[in-house]
Formats: C-alpha cells, structure tokens, sequence
C-alpha cells in the first residue's frame, strides 16, 4: 500500500464495464514525510475521499475487488482503501 | 491507473491467436499535467479511441481482463477516455 495525496478529479465518459458509477480521483503519491514522489496516478474511490485529503492506496486487483465490494470488477487494480487521519513516525 | 496519450496505432498481420481482432494502440504515458513520462508503450483498446485522445491505462492481470476470453495474454489496456481533468490542489 502507499501513502497519497488526491490533488484533483478526472471526468470520463466512455470507460470500461468495471469503472462505470466509480468516482476516479487523482492521486499524488507521498514519502514518509508527505513529499510529492513520482508521478500521480489515478485510482477508484471506496470511501468518499475528497481532494486534500492523504489516502491510503492499494494496486492489487484481488485487494482492490474487495475494497470495492464487487467480484466482477476483474479489470479494477487500483483503489483508495482509506483516508489517514495522522501519521507518527 | 495512469495518464496516457493515444499517438499511434499498431498494426500487426502475423501474431498469436488471441490477439486476432484487437486493437493495439501507442499509448505515451503522462502525468496530471499532460507532460510525457517515460517511454512509450502498446495498449489494447477496446474503447475505440483515436489517436491524440487522453486516456487513462491500467498494467498487469487486470489489464488482460479486458479480453473476455479464457486465453487473454496482455498487460496493458485503455480503461476509459479522459472528458476533463480538474487539479484543485498543489502537490
């Protein structure tokens, strides 16, 4: 799992089967001590984050059908799995 | 999923069975702000799009499910065509 930030929104239209009704954010990703690393990606939301907020992502599609609590999803692989309250190192 | 950019088409006559009927296109990966990122790659597509168009891509097994069928080699596909993209916060 790694650590992001959602910096924006992406609309979309035509997508496939799985994504249709999924709101898809755009994620920065983080380093330990919450500085933008790499290139953003883009990720299914499961629990209403919102832009701003620091999440918690997951890239695996197995991981990912259960956070979005649909087994039919097969070609879903990326998806925020929870919004971090606090980090302490 | 990552940003990406539709700038060709792959055409191929001879290739193994299960890639018969679909369409390969050159996707260049890109970031939030449309500048490229790393090198090109070949996607399937089964969304129709058209070269010059922003998609979004996904990697690995998951890509391949895009092919309904039981043999599904491949590892990169079109998830869906970017309408507008909305950045509201600095890195």
């Amino acid at each position: 799992m790694r650590l992001g930030k959602i910096i924006g929104t992406v609309v979309s239209d035509t997508k496939a089967k799985a994504y249709e009704s999924k709101k898809i954010l755009i994620v920065q990703p983080l380093d330990a001590d919450q500085k933008a690393v790499g290139t953003s990606f883009l990720a299914i939301d499961a629990v209403q984050a919102g832009v701003g907020d620091i999440v918690l992502t997951i890239e695996e599609g197995n991981s990912a059908r259960q956070v979005i609590e649909d087994e039919d999803a097969l070609t879903v692989k990326t998806v925020i799995a929870a919004i971090v309250d606090d980090i302490s190192k | 999923m990552k940003f990406g950019k539709i700038i060709g088409r792959v055409v191929s006559t001879q290739k193994v069975e299960s890639f018969e009927g679909l369409k390969l296109v050159l996707v260049q990966p890109l970031n939030e702000e449309l500048k490229k990122v790393g090198t090109a790659l070949v996607a399937v597509d089964t969304l129709s799009s058209d070269i010059g168009q922003i998609i979004y891509y996904e990697t690995s097994k998951e890509a391949s499910r895009i092919i309904e069928r039981e043999m599904n080699p491949c590892d990169a596909a079109i998830m869906g065509i970017i309408d507008d993209i909305n950045i509201t916060e600095s890195k």
